[in-house]
């Protein structure tokens, strides 16, 4: 049974038991939730479900209530049919998707924390282009969640998904950690391979400071979740080229845990450090 | 915490402490009046009134209020349906002194006279803690079905309602009582591990002593 404190628990639990990595996470958090397999698989299903009708519900002519985020998505797409892009199809389709969801977060509409409604661009934007890119099933994208999502209790527990607590290496740094152990999946990577990407994801987002402007999950939250995509991918693609974090992943994430303790107060969701604080930010600051 | 306290809730953006919170403490404030509220009166503390603004803070509340969860794509446009359904509202803000900076200090009346003040707080991730019902102290989440009974301050009151509640075989996980002075009015909150049915709640008012029960069941996607 995966008690979901830590990644090598995960995978050595797995390896004892003879199930695949997502099929263990899914098992024991029915164990520990007493719900059947049936249902937690429905429930996941509605998840995928919900993300990608979010991607459709978006609107290139909607705006935020500052009016500082909105049509971005739209621009990115724009590029991209241009068909010369710096960074081909598929990173465009993803960074347009990070954007797109990021966007439709800070419009009130529809969508699903993943870990956060700040990072919840990060999984989508990866994961549903896969379909068109590398013709995953419907099936594979949902392991994948139940894979994102395992690796999502153990930073969770040792760590944090909280920009108030950690800073945005929690929020948007979590996101990657997630999605990119999940594109592994998706690869038809090892278990070992995952914990790789994960740690790698971490690493290179790590003491990413959370500091909105005016407090809103708008400046720089939105685009945060594209640098969080393309983490994600770069640690994937990484970990699939046999490339592994010297680093064990569960120290990583410990290391994560004390850089979040250590930030200040002021990069920690309370918009009044970083960006918030510039002239620009200042002008957005809520009045006392 | 589990897989779908990660990955999930589904929620309209953009802030799961002051959007999606927000209108789960608008929900449990219905469900602790019992009736469809007509006034409303809300006093936002801290972070609500500074940045609930942009957060949609304000529709999220009213949105609760008419009973919405917090994936409805109606949430923004409350107002709206707030204005059909009757139902008058007025924001202001206030200092509740040491509550979380996520609080709010609602006060309702519904269309068959009930009176109600609930005070909350949204921590984060959609969670919720009710810290205040009518005056008095309490603390409970709504992630349990939950009980809240007013009942007076005399000898019996809390042994006839647990007895009731073993007789239905629902097991008590939480109680909490609270008075406001000797003799006069208290509330009781407890959480259960079972849902309780509206025809248990009204076996309870019928006993002696106990003024209002009101139940509160946690929204679907919480318990999933």
């Amino acid at each position: 049974m995966i008690d979901f404190t830590s990644i090598q628990q995960m995978l050595e639990d797995s390896r004892d038991a003879g199930l695949p990595l997502w099929k263990n996470i899914q098992l024991s958090d029915c164990h520990h939730q007493d719900i059947t397999p049936e249902a937690s698989w429905a429930k996941m299903s509605a998840m995928l479900e919900a993300m990608t009708q979010a991607d459709e519900n978006y609107q290139e002519g909607d705006r935020s209530h500052s009016g500082l985020v909105g049509g971005d998505g739209g621009r990115m797409a724009a590029y991209g049919q241009g068909g010369n892009t710096l960074c081909g199809p598929l990173l465009t389709d993803v960074m347009a998707g990070a954007l797109r969801m990021g966007e439709c977060n800070a419009c009130m509409k529809r969508i699903v924390a993943a870990p956060t409604a700040g990072a919840c661009g990060v999984l989508p934007a990866v994961l549903l282009p896969c379909r068109r890119h590398f013709g995953a099933s419907q099936e594979e994208l949902v392991q994948a969640l139940y894979v994102a999502s395992g690796f999502g209790m153990v930073i969770a527990a040792r760590a944090s998904i909280s920009g108030a607590e950690g800073g945005c290496q929690a929020e948007i740094g979590s996101a990657a950690a997630m999605a990119a152990p999940a594109l592994v999946h998706l690869q038809g990577g090892a278990p070992e391979q995952m914990a790789n990407a994960c740690a790698m994801a971490v690493k290179n987002l790590l003491g990413l400071v959370c500091d909105p402007v005016g407090g809103l999950v708008e400046v720089p939250c939105v685009k945060r979740n594209v640098i969080g995509a393309m983490d994600a991918m770069s640690a994937a693609q990484m970990a699939l080229a046999g490339i592994s974090s010297q680093v064990p992943p569960d120290q990583v994430l410990d290391a994560m845990a004390e850089v979040g303790r250590s930030l200040p107060h002021t990069l920690r969701e309370t918009g009044k450090g970083g960006l918030a604080a510039t002239p620009f930010g200042l002008e957005y600051a809520p009045k006392e | 915490m589990n897989l779908f306290d990660i990955l999930g809730p589904v929620m309209v953006g953009p802030s799961s402490s002051h959007t999606a919170g927000a209108v789960r403490i608008g929900r449990m404030a219905r469900a602790l009046l019992g009736q469809e509220p007509v006034k409303a009166q809300l006093l936002l503390h801290g972070s609500f009134a500074s940045t609930g603004e942009g957060h949609g803070t304000h529709q999220a509340l009213i949105a609760g209020l008419l009973g919405l969860a917090p994936d409805d794509s109606r949430v923004p446009d409350s107002y709206a349906l707030a204005k059909e359904r009757g139902l008058e509202f007025h924001f202001s803000t206030c200092d509740l002194r040491d509550v979380h900076p996520n609080s709010v200090l609602i006060t309702l009346e519904g269309d068959r006279g009930g009176r109600l003040e609930v005070g909350a707080s949204s921590p984060g991730g959609g969670r919720i803690k009710v810290f205040r019902v009518d005056g008095l102290d309490t603390s409970f989440s709504g992630e349990l079905p939950t009980l809240v009974v007013h009942n007076s301050d005399k000898p019996g009151c809390v042994s006839q309602v647990t007895g009731a509640l073993a007789a239905q075989g629902l097991n008590v996980a939480t109680l909490q009582l609270n008075r406001g002075g000797r003799g006069g009015s208290a509330v009781m909150v407890i959480e259960c591990d079972q849902p309780v049915s509206e025809a248990t709640a009204q076996w309870l008012r019928s006993l002696p002593g106990i003024l209002r029960v009101n139940c509160y069941t946690p929204d679907q996607e919480v318990l999933l």
